[in-house]
């Protein structure tokens, strides 16, 4: 099974609209949308969930108001600001609470910190037309979108090795960071969807830089091409300088964003769109085949 | 005074939107306003800004290392460690520094007191100025994983008094917590897609766990349906500004120029903004 990865760095470019219309033309493929804080990608792939899971991940810390006895010990410790002073005792500010543990550890009175497991989101497996999609809500406020993305990937090659998938796709959260890392490891290609402005070829460039950190092939793909197409050339000559294939080009169609609104893919577009789309899937699954 | 404008999904028009009306603010009252670039990740606000007499500075966070030659492998460290930053071998450790949430706890429970914290660096603080309006960016390193202390590091930059506008991360995480961290009010920005709508359920739903006055403007409102309109008035949140999608704003953001001469809809947005934050009540 290839796994194939989309990401923007920069955010709305296009990720989950092109990830699902390449779940359609793969024919079969698991889908996983590891962009957990604003999960999009079920929108697109209908289909039949199975019940909801609990995702737990970490612990959050609990101070018995009958046993503090207000030394304030924790509070001086956190080093999170999640100990807050209520009158003349100590409460955890659960928002903030990391569950390190540290206020446990200084407490001198016994038993009067307690740490209780997290519920950090919910993930479901989808059926769709074309194969399985796995999907999660991480919770209001949460940080444990890398974990969370761990286990959503490893329950999505678990489940793709199961059904002989030819596919993982990846649909990648925007950003540099830890859910993005989470989501790029050992992943056969990555494909940066960009679009032609000053963001998006500055978001991108530190994308190729990630991809490099983490040794991992990546492609371009740019979205609206033809809206600035002065920018488009330039954001080219930067990836052939470094040797980074533009695999597609796809242009600004602004019935894109009413079939999305319909639940209907970009295929659904004008045909030059559609068709541009068909052509960027086949260049990168010939790129994933090649290795 | 402190305005963030968030979105919950990404691309919506945060940064066209904060730009702006840091630009418009600074431009009524000349060095009293700050802009702050609190997506640490993809900073993109100097794009449009383009600060000068910049200075930048390194930040790092604390990381344990060992004190030679006191280990004795017990692992306490170990198994305190809730992100497993942490891996105890015979008489000595080995930290994985990019899982390390600098909590200090492994410091504290190490019997032989084989611990001690050093500075890693992990990104860079600038600081410039724009015609009248302060810039103040975060920049995490490629590679790194965690980027909430250099956010709360770049809002703590900020000067004291101003008014300031912060330009948050997307998704609803930690980044964006602690971007939302001393707002007094919080900008909405979305666009009438089905995922324009679902992502900002998400962020309205964060600004009313976290307690802050919302309001929202829907950008490219005539592509995609009325789905966000509705949602905004069954949940009362006020939409205060619509900006249709115009091929202007897209070519000065393909440029890295601020709108604000060549779309009209942009700057009536951008003056409501400012008329909502000089009302004494301000947005419920």
């Amino acid at each position: 099974m290839k796994q194939i990865a989309v990401f923007s760095g920069k955010g709305g470019t296009g990720k989950t609209s092109l990830v699902a219309s390449f779940a359609a033309l793969a024919r079969r493929a698991v889908a996983v949308d590891t962009d957990v804080d604003a999960a999009n990608l079920a929108l697109l792939l209908p289909g039949e969930d199975t019940s909801e899971k609990a995702f737990y991940s970490g612990r959050r810390a609990r101070i018995d108001p009958e046993r503090c006895t207000g030394c304030g010990a924790c509070r001086d410790a956190c080093r999170f600001g999640a100990v807050r002073a209520v009158g003349t005792r100590f409460e955890i500010h659960t928002i903030s609470c990391e569950g390190c543990g540290v206020c446990g550890l200084v407490c001198p009175v016994p038993d009067t910190i307690t740490f209780e497991d997290n519920l950090a989101g919910t993930w479901r497996i989808r059926h769709t037309a074309t194969g399985l999609l796995v999907h999660a809500q991480l919770g209001i406020a949460q940080d444990s979108s890398g974990k969370l993305v761990a286990h959503l990937r490893r329950e999505a090659e678990t489940l793709g090795e199961r059904a002989q998938m030819p596919y993982l796709l990846i649909d990648g959260p925007p950003g540099i960071g830890c859910p993005v890392h989470a989501a790029i490891g050992g992943v056969d290609l990555v494909v940066a969807v960009t679009e032609p402005s000053v963001s998006g070829e500055h978001d991108l460039i530190r994308l190729l830089d990630l991809a490099e950190h983490f040794r991992r092939p990546i492609s371009v793909v740019i979205n609206k091409a033809d809206l600035a197409p002065k920018v488009s050339t330039r954001i080219r000559r930067v990836c052939h300088g470094r040797g980074v294939p533009v695999l597609g080009e796809i242009p600004f169609d602004p019935l894109v964003p009413r079939l999305l609104a319909q639940g209907r893919l970009p295929l659904d577009a004008r045909p030059a769109t559609a068709e541009a789309i068909r052509e960027t899937w086949k260049a990168v699954s010939e790129a994933t085949e090649r290795g | 005074m402190r305005v963030a404008f968030a979105s919950g999904k990404g691309g919506t028009g945060k940064t066209l939107l904060s730009t702006a009306f840091a630009r418009a603010l600074a431009d009524r009252e000349p060095g009293r306003v700050a802009y702050v670039d609190a997506d640490v990740e993809e900073p993109n606000g100097h794009l449009f800004l383009h600060p000068e007499k910049v200075t930048t500075t390194r930040f790092s966070v604390p990381i344990p290392v060992l004190v030679d030659g006191r280990c004795r492998g017990c692992g306490a460290c170990q198994r305190f460690c809730a992100w497993h930053a942490i891996i105890a071998l015979r008489n000595r450790v080995m930290v994985l520094p990019e899982l390390c949430h600098a909590c200090g706890g492994c410091i504290q429970i190490c019997p032989d007191r084989a611990l001690r914290e050093q500075m890693r660096s992990i990104g860079s603080l600038s600081f410039g100025t724009t015609g009248g309006l302060a810039w103040h960016s975060g920049r995490l390193d490629v590679g790194e994983a965690r980027s909430t202390p250099l956010v709360s590091a770049v809002l703590e930059s900020a000067p004291e008094g101003a008014l300031t506008v912060v330009d948050c991360p997307p998704g609803t995480s930690c980044p964006v917590l602690a971007a939302l961290e001393g707002a007094d009010r919080v900008v909405l920005v979305t666009e009438p897609t089905p995922f324009g709508l679902h992502d900002l359920d998400l962020a309205i739903r964060l600004c009313r766990v976290l307690g802050l006055p919302h309001v929202a403007v829907l950008n490219r409102a005539d592509l995609g349906d009325g789905g966000v309109r509705d949602h905004l008035a069954e949940n009362d949140v006020p939409l205060v500004a619509e900006i249709p999608f115009e091929r202007e704003i897209a070519v000065a953001v393909s440029e890295g120029r601020i709108p604000l001469a060549d779309s009209p809809a942009l700057k009536e947005a951008v003056e409501r903004l400012i008329e909502l934050l000089e009302s004494p009540g301000g947005p419920s």
